[in-house]
């Protein structure tokens, strides 16, 4: 197999792609963001409810291709029992390690590492991103208490 | 329902030539791009209806061009501008004859499709839209006929109105005499699409709309490159098209349009050559083409497709249009036949171009098109510019492969290998 494509699609990914986690609704969020990208046409909701300053439950359910499918998926494993700041800069993290910059993920970071292969594939980088910004766009509106209004994010616009 | 059947004045039909001599593997070897590998497979190139390669031939025209003739055209009185003037002037006639033995002065030289109707849709569409007026344009549209016409629609308070898509990806024509009524100005539509491959029964529709008054702008940009083309028998009043999708560079388009509206038509960007006088409180205009064609154009690149339609004609539109034929229907039939996909546009290749777009259930199109790139095949995906048209589909992103003159069976069978592959990849 062509050792370039496996690099992106890990057999972590693929896994996360068939079977996607984070798909349970939940009834209240103390926040929720959405987040579409016009080029692919890949879209994320996410709700999360805190408990006692740590996110007790995740909701994301990513619509798009594998990449962006499975980081949100991943996205939901990794954030339960962080903070919202833990949250974030995690978030910022995965960002940086994407765009090919210094980056530090804490040791209970889950299956994040898998998707550091995306950054080989320049086009597919904002797949992989949608669903953290998606959550930083959340988390803008919480800390700004906003809480209760689902912030939108659209990634990029144009294609073709 | 209007019986609108495919005529022969539709150009696709009555395809008498013989093809003994369309010879694929002689083709591919003129196009130097085709002979690498990518990822390790050799190049299979599927993406003709974004861009078409270039022959060896093009490419040595434009070196030869920067070599030996180069200058500004129409200004200068030395040799060299001369020549280039001259070469210009010739390619202009050439595409003249190309799409149906025209006049020369009614092909205006831009630097796109999309630059050509924008043109239209300022000079012609501002001065002569009011509020109230309808533009009509179809659901398959390209964003480059249809942004146009909606920032036209807002500019002049004008109604836009659209012919829909039948499921089968043709233009539902049952109600087109409601659509194109008396207050119908324009109506701008695609020769062929850029996503489902349909032709249009462009001459009826052109039939009716002259009727009830209304001009007719087609988007030749898929349908100029692969299938003989002749305006006059369309009956339309604009046709534009692009030089890259036919062997040509970027940035080099083409904008017919009929004498009698050029002339009466305000210039859209002014500058120097579009003008004949100018004062401080007073310019008037040059002659058309020229009117249209302010500053410095694409010389070398308008130049060049010259040499490009040389190459077409040599292999005969009417060879090319049968080729592709052949191979849309092969394509159609062996992608049918796998298990999940999808084929969005008519299945008959009679009545459509070598653009087909495809979906899986359950791989979005980026997935497909990345894992084909790593076969050597480049395919396209996404909205293909015509997010109105996907939603209508009820898609957010489709595949495309797209095929030319140097694309075979062989090329298919790649493709369909490669499909079969992926869908064990991904294991859905």
């Amino acid at each position: 197999m062509n050792h370039q494509l496996d690099l992106m699609y890990r057999d972590v990914i693929l896994d996360h792609y068939r079977s996607p986690r984070g798909r349970t609704p939940i009834d209240d969020s103390d926040f929720a963001s959405e987040g579409h990208n016009p080029a692919c046409g890949d879209d994320i909701t996410l709700k999360i409810a805190l408990a006692d300053g740590k996110i007790k439950e995740v909701f994301s359910h990513c619509h798009g291709c594998a990449i962006s499918t499975a980081s949100g998926s991943i996205m939901a494993e990794i954030l339960k029992g962080k903070t919202v700041e833990e949250a974030q800069e995690l978030a910022e993290n995965v960002k940086k390690m994407l765009k090919g910059e210094d980056f530090e993920l804490p040791d209970c970071a889950g299956d994040i590492d898998a998707l550091e292969g995306v950054k080989k594939f320049p086009v597919r980088i904002k797949c992989a991103l949608l669903a953290w910004m998606t959550l930083l766009e959340g988390i803008k509106n919480y800390q700004s208490g906003r809480g209760q209004d689902v912030a939108t994010i659209s990634t990029e616009s144009g294609d073709e | 329902m209007i019986d609108m059947h495919i005529r022969p004045k539709d150009n696709i039909a009555f395809l008498r030539t013989d093809t003994k001599n369309f010879d694929v593997e002689k083709i591919k070897a003129d196009f130097p791009i085709l002979s690498q590998k990518i990822n390790g497979h050799s190049l299979v190139y599927l993406d003709n209806a974004a861009t078409s390669q270039k022959p060896q031939a093009v490419i040595d025209a434009i070196e030869r061009f920067y070599r030996e003739d180069n200058s500004n055209i129409h200004r200068g009185l030395h040799t060299l501008a001369e020549r280039a003037t001259a070469a210009y002037e010739k390619s202009r006639s050439r595409i003249a004859g190309f799409i149906g033995n025209v006049s020369r002065e009614e092909v205006v030289f831009t630097s796109g499709t999309t630059a050509s109707i924008n043109l239209i849709s300022f000079a012609w569409g501002d001065k002569n839209i009011k509020a109230g007026d309808e533009i009509v344009i179809t659901e398959m549209e390209h964003h480059a006929n249809l942004v146009p016409w909606v920032m036209l629609a807002q500019r002049q308070d004008a109604v836009l109105k659209r012919i829909p898509v039948t499921t089968d990806g043709r233009l539902d024509l049952s109600k087109l005499n409601d659509i194109i009524t008396d207050h119908t100005k324009i109506v701008a539509l695609s020769h062929m699409s850029n996503v489902l491959g349909t032709i249009n029964p462009v001459a009826e529709i052109a039939e009716l709309a002259h009727k009830k008054g209304a001009i007719v702008v087609c988007d030749g940009a898929q349908a100029a490159p692969h299938m003989p083309v002749d305006v006059r028998e369309l009956g339309i009043d604009f046709y534009a098209f692009s030089a890259h999708k036919m062997l040509g560079p970027t940035g080099v388009g083409i904008l017919y349009g009929r004498s009698e509206l050029l002339e009466q038509m305000p210039p859209f960007m002014t500058g120097g050559e579009m003008i004949r006088e100018v004062y401080f409180d007073k310019v008037t205009w040059n002659e058309i083409p020229h009117k249209f064609e302010p500053g410095t154009p694409h010389i070398a690149g308008a130049i060049v497709l010259d040499t490009a339609i040389d190459y077409l004609e040599q292999l005969g539109m009417e060879n090319i249009r049968r080729h592709e034929i052949g191979l849309t229907a092969y394509a159609i039939d062996k992608l049918s036949a796998i298990d999940g996909i999808e084929i969005q546009g008519p299945l008959d290749a009679n009545i459509r171009g070598s653009a087909i777009s495809f979906t899986d259930p359950n791989i979005h199109p980026h997935d497909i098109s990345t894992f084909l790139d790593s076969k050597g095949i480049a395919i396209r995906a996404g909205h293909h510019c015509a997010q109105p048209l996907m939603r209508a589909l009820g898609k957010v992103a489709t595949a495309r492969a797209s095929f030319y003159i140097y694309n075979n069976e062989d090329d298919v069978d790649a493709l369909v290998d490669a499909i079969k592959e992926m869908r064990k990849y991904f294991g859905v």
